[in-house]
């Protein structure tokens, strides 16, 4: 900036005669000339783009399609994929599970982290201590979460019957029975990823004006009405905002099944991505394993188109 | 500084409000301590029991004796120098792959007025939509036989790298960012004879710091964090990262030392995350004061 400031208005008007008679024709080669300069700093990323999102994004709605093996020529079998997928017993089960997850981590994972932070927000110290523990479990790989509550969940040795047993509770199966273990693997993934959740929580209710607070106050509103009328209508935008992107999230979930319980009991916790997983990896069959992902890709592109919007009209209002 | 939040400053001054207050205050604290310290306190401490010791009920809070062979032997045992060599192989190169391309075509994107430029850009923010991992079947099977050249980067870390530049977030942050910077510095150094890729280096990049400090940690975690693509295109034990590796070599290996390797793994980004946690804590606050 100083640069330019600094530069006599003169000089600049000296320089501009000697550029502006452009040679016949250059003008053109000048602009091809930007625009291969152009092209040479867009050309890394448009490779890396065009071969691992886009086709990709194509060959998966191709080859739902195909027959497939890596190897021998592909074949077209029309919509056989999906009719076999859709028979397979796995294919319910895996639904269902991925459906009671998302649903599972609306309400605990959605829950906890906004009481949380509306709590943490009220609090007056150590608010930087809290904030970093909170977020810690968001660091530790997925992997060494998911292998530190299979240990805790050990009917054995675990820490979690453990507990239990401290409270005089009675102890539970957590990821071994077939009836809790869905809801074990939610417990998990909620530790592990709520510090993000409760940090833009706690952002947003930092933005609430003070004086609506009080005006409730003045106008008799108890701290329950305060919550309902001030602090969620004011949280609204970013209630939704996060909502969608746990619903985009947990619908992918396939670490902490894969790692704690490998998909059972009696596939309790086959999830959808872990069918498409076992297609591709254990029947070498990329043609179900892509229809698959092209059920998953409609779904959920569906709920990230609708985030996209809303995020781009938040920011427009803002 | 403080700003009126849902309870009053006044109520919170009355005795009544006082004691309520650090009641919930101490409340809080425990239950942090107990679900966010405890486990990491759990997992530290639970490697150094004796083998007996750990597979005891009722579980014993302190080791009886502080063994560090859990630790050793993992390290040994498990390879861990290696996976962890791998690990650091795999997110340094896609961070730098990305922070070139990305910057790269996010400044071409945003300053150099490329024909379909808006179409590029488009495409790019399409992807947004695409659920990542929804597509990793079909993105594994290009990495094993990449159209026109037809070579597999199976088991080579291109394949961590080269597809990591295919972020659109980071991409797009990168625009953003370029898009406010003023026009007449970089005009000012054109015409002060600066090509357009020394411009990008000292004039933008210097400027962009923020963004690309945001870009690097977010390409870093992601890597580090990843399971599911590196178990993927990593059959070969020998280049696994650290994730892969835990997984596979926990089935057969004594839980003290599992604990060990899983603390060692873990102290990479938590070393991260406390150094920059300002930074990272700020980041991901400011992402959503916007909307």
């Amino acid at each position: 900036m100083t640069k330019t400031a600094a530069r006599p208005p003169a000089e600049a008007i000296a320089v501009r005669p000697v550029q502006a008679p452009p040679p016949a024709g250059g003008r053109k080669r000048r602009r091809l000339a930007d625009q291969a300069r152009a092209y040479g700093f867009l050309l890394g990323g448009l490779i890396c783009f065009a071969l691992f999102s886009w086709y990709p994004a194509i060959r998966a709605v191709v080859i739902a399609f195909q027959k497939y093996t890596p190897g021998s020529s592909p074949e077209w079998v029309g919509t056989a994929n999906f009719t076999r997928v859709w028979h397979d017993p796995e294919f319910t089960a895996a639904w269902r599970n991925t459906l009671t997850f998302t649903a599972l981590a609306l309400l605990i994972g959605f829950a906890i982290p906004f009481l949380l932070a509306l709590v943490l927000n009220e609090l007056r110290h150590a608010k930087a201590f809290f904030r970093v523990v909170v977020y810690l479990p968001v660091m530790i790989p997925p992997v060494v979460s998911a292998l530190l509550w299979k240990w805790f969940y050990d009917p054995g040795a675990g820490l979690a019957n453990e507990a239990l047993r401290f409270l005089h509770l009675p102890t539970s199966n957590w990821s071994n029975g077939a009836d809790t273990a869905l809801v074990s693997l939610v417990i998990v993934a909620t530790w592990a990823n709520m510090g993000g959740t409760v940090l833009i929580y706690l952002a947003a209710l930092q933005s609430i004006p003070g004086e609506l607070y009080e005006a409730a106050e003045l106008d008799g509103a108890g701290l329950l009405q305060r919550i309902r009328h001030v602090t969620i209508p004011q949280t609204r935008f970013v209630i939704l905002m996060l909502m969608l992107l746990q619903i985009i999230a947990t619908m992918q979930v396939f670490t902490e099944p894969f790692v704690i319980t490998g998909g059972g009991p009696e596939n309790s916790t086959v999830t959808v991505l872990y069918l498409i997983y076992k297609y591709a990896f254990l029947y070498n069959d990329f043609g179900g394993a892509c229809a698959l992902s092209v059920m998953l890709l409609v779904l959920l592109g569906a709920f990230s188109a609708l985030y996209l919007r809303l995020t781009r009209s938040g920011e427009e209002d803002a | 500084m403080s700003t009126r939040t849902l309870v009053s400053p006044t109520a919170l001054a009355r005795p009544r409000g006082r004691a309520v207050y650090w009641t919930v205050f101490g409340a809080v604290v425990v239950l942090f301590a107990l679900a966010f310290l405890f486990p990491v306190y759990w997992m530290v401490s639970g490697a150094m029991k004796s083998p007996d010791e750990v597979a005891q009920t009722p579980p014993t809070l302190v080791p009886e004796q502080w063994h560090l062979s859990g630790y050793k032997d993992a390290w040994e045992l498990m390879e861990l120098p290696r996976h962890l060599w791998n690990t650091v192989v795999q997110a340094a190169g896609a961070w730098v792959f990305q922070l070139v391309f990305c910057t790269a075509a996010a400044y071409a994107l945003s300053k150099l007025k490329p024909a379909f430029g808006k179409v590029i850009l488009g495409g790019i923010l399409a992807t947004l939509m695409v659920p990542a991992q929804a597509l990793v079947v079909p993105k594994y099977l290009t990495v094993a036989d990449l159209p026109l050249i037809h070579t597999s980067l199976l088991n080579d870390p291109l394949a961590i790298w080269l597809p990591a530049v295919a972020n659109a977030f980071n991409l797009y942050l990168l625009k953003r960012f370029f898009d406010q910077l003023p026009r007449d510095v970089l005009e000012a150094a054109e015409i002060d004879g600066a090509g357009k890729l020394r411009t990008l280096w000292s004039i933008v990049l210097p400027m962009s710091r923020p963004v690309l400090g945001v870009v690097s940690i977010f390409a870093l975690v992601a890597v580090w964090q990843d399971f599911l693509w590196p178990l993927m295109v990593f059959s070969d034990t020998g280049k696994q990262p650290i994730s892969v590796a835990l997984v596979q070599l926990s089935q057969n290996i004594q839980l003290t030392v599992l604990i060990a390797a899983m603390v060692i793994a873990s102290i990479p980004m938590v070393a991260l995350f406390l150094v920059f946690q300002r930074h990272i804590i700020a980041g991901i606050s400011a992402g959503s004061t916007k909307g």
